[in-house]
């Protein structure tokens, strides 16, 4: 199996190494990409856009139907995780233990009951580990700021490298930082399950919605410029505005989409113990 | 591009990724995959693609380290072929 593995990586190698021999050469300025292509990006970009990242002004409007369906691919990536791994079974453990982190009294929960109103009870079960300071801190001490540099990520696509892909899959860390460092029951605590499954369709349907949008305002579809009269600007701030509003929807689907993968993966779809 | 520099991890990258495919432990896989990750990241920054090498350091160094560690912790750590 192993030999033939083998042949089958090698001949695919082979015929991309042959198939290569037809691009044009390396910087040739005679090719079809740099006689008319990259020359309109490079020189009209700023004068249609306004946006001084080309690589954002590509992405998110000149080819802006490309990265919908990337957006796509994230969340069907997710959602496919979701459908494989979660199992919804009947909960074997009829009895739980809690115990109070202050007092050191344990609790035994029966199954229904609830726990005393306080935030001060872990649950020791097998998977229990013990309280690690350092790390908790530390950890807490970095998420605010992981957030914010996400933040400024998303909301500065236009200037700098950046946007709605790396400051999603950032604020996404953030969260699956503090699964790690706490434990799962604490991260999905702040982002629900549900919550992860409805923002990660929302991301999208705020791309696809912006362009039907465009489309209802009597221009083609992700076309921006159809948003000037909605958000009082002339229509070349309006394709600035336009990237900004998917790149927002490109941040939020890519967020949920990591979160919930991470926990149905960690957590082998039981959502009981992450890593 | 200063190109010792270029060699170094262009040598970097095919070491670690030949590694990654042979290691019997599929932790240590997992980690020289995310290594590998990185070592493009920085391949794509000596390119001139900067943006390229953000979403690399984000998502092929970060998180999909992160998922793969994941799923070795629920399946098994020793690979049989």
């Amino acid at each position: 199996m192993k030999i033939i593995g083998l042949i089958v990586a090698v001949l695919t190698g082979g015929l991309l190494v042959y198939a290569a021999e037809d691009f044009p050469a390396w910087s040739d300025p005679a090719s079809p990409a740099s006689t008319y292509l990259s020359p309109h990006f490079i020189e009209k970009t700023i004068e249609e856009t306004s946006v001084p990242n080309i690589v954002t002004a590509v992405l998110a409007d000149y080819r802006g139907f490309d990265t919908m369906f990337e957006t796509t691919v994230i969340f069907s990536a997710g959602v496919a995780v979701f459908l494989l791994l979660r199992t919804s079974g009947p909960k074997t453990q009829q009895t739980r233990l809690y115990r109070h982190q202050l007092t050191g009294v344990t609790l035994r929960i029966k199954e229904g009951a609830d726990l005393p109103p306080s935030d001060n009870f872990e649950r020791i079960d097998r998977f229990w580990t013990p309280h690690d300071l350092i790390i908790k801190t530390v950890c807490r001490l970095l998420i605010p700021f992981i957030q914010l540099f996400g933040l400024y990520v998303i909301a500065h696509g236009h200037h700098s490298p950046g946007g709605g892909f790396q400051g999603g899959v950032i604020l996404g860390a953030s969260i699956i930082l503090l699964a790690i460092s706490h434990d799962l029951r604490t991260a999905v605590k702040r982002v629900a399950e549900k919550m992860d499954a409805v923002l990660c369709a929302i991301g999208v349907l705020i791309y696809a919605g912006t362009g039907a949008l465009c489309l209802l305002l009597g221009l083609n579809f992700l076309d921006y410029k159809a948003l000037a009269p909605v958000l009082h600007v002339d229509s070349i701030m309006a394709r600035s505005h336009g990237i900004l509003i998917v790149e927002i929807g490109v941040g939020i689907a890519v967020m949920f989409t990591m979160i919930w993968i991470y926990n149905n993966v960690s957590s082998g779809g039981k959502y009981n113990q992450g890593l | 591009m200063v190109w010792p520099i270029d060699l170094a991890v262009l040598t970097l990258v095919v070491m670690v990724a030949i590694g990654s495919l042979m290691v019997k432990d599929l932790l240590g896989a997992a980690i020289l995959f995310g290594a590998y990750s990185f070592m493009m990241c920085l391949l794509w920054t000596v390119m001139g693609a900067v943006d390229v090498a953000f979403t690399e350091a984000s998502v092929g160094a970060g998180v999909s380290t992160v998922f793969f560690v994941g799923a070795v912790f629920r399946t098994s750590r020793r690979t049989r072929d």
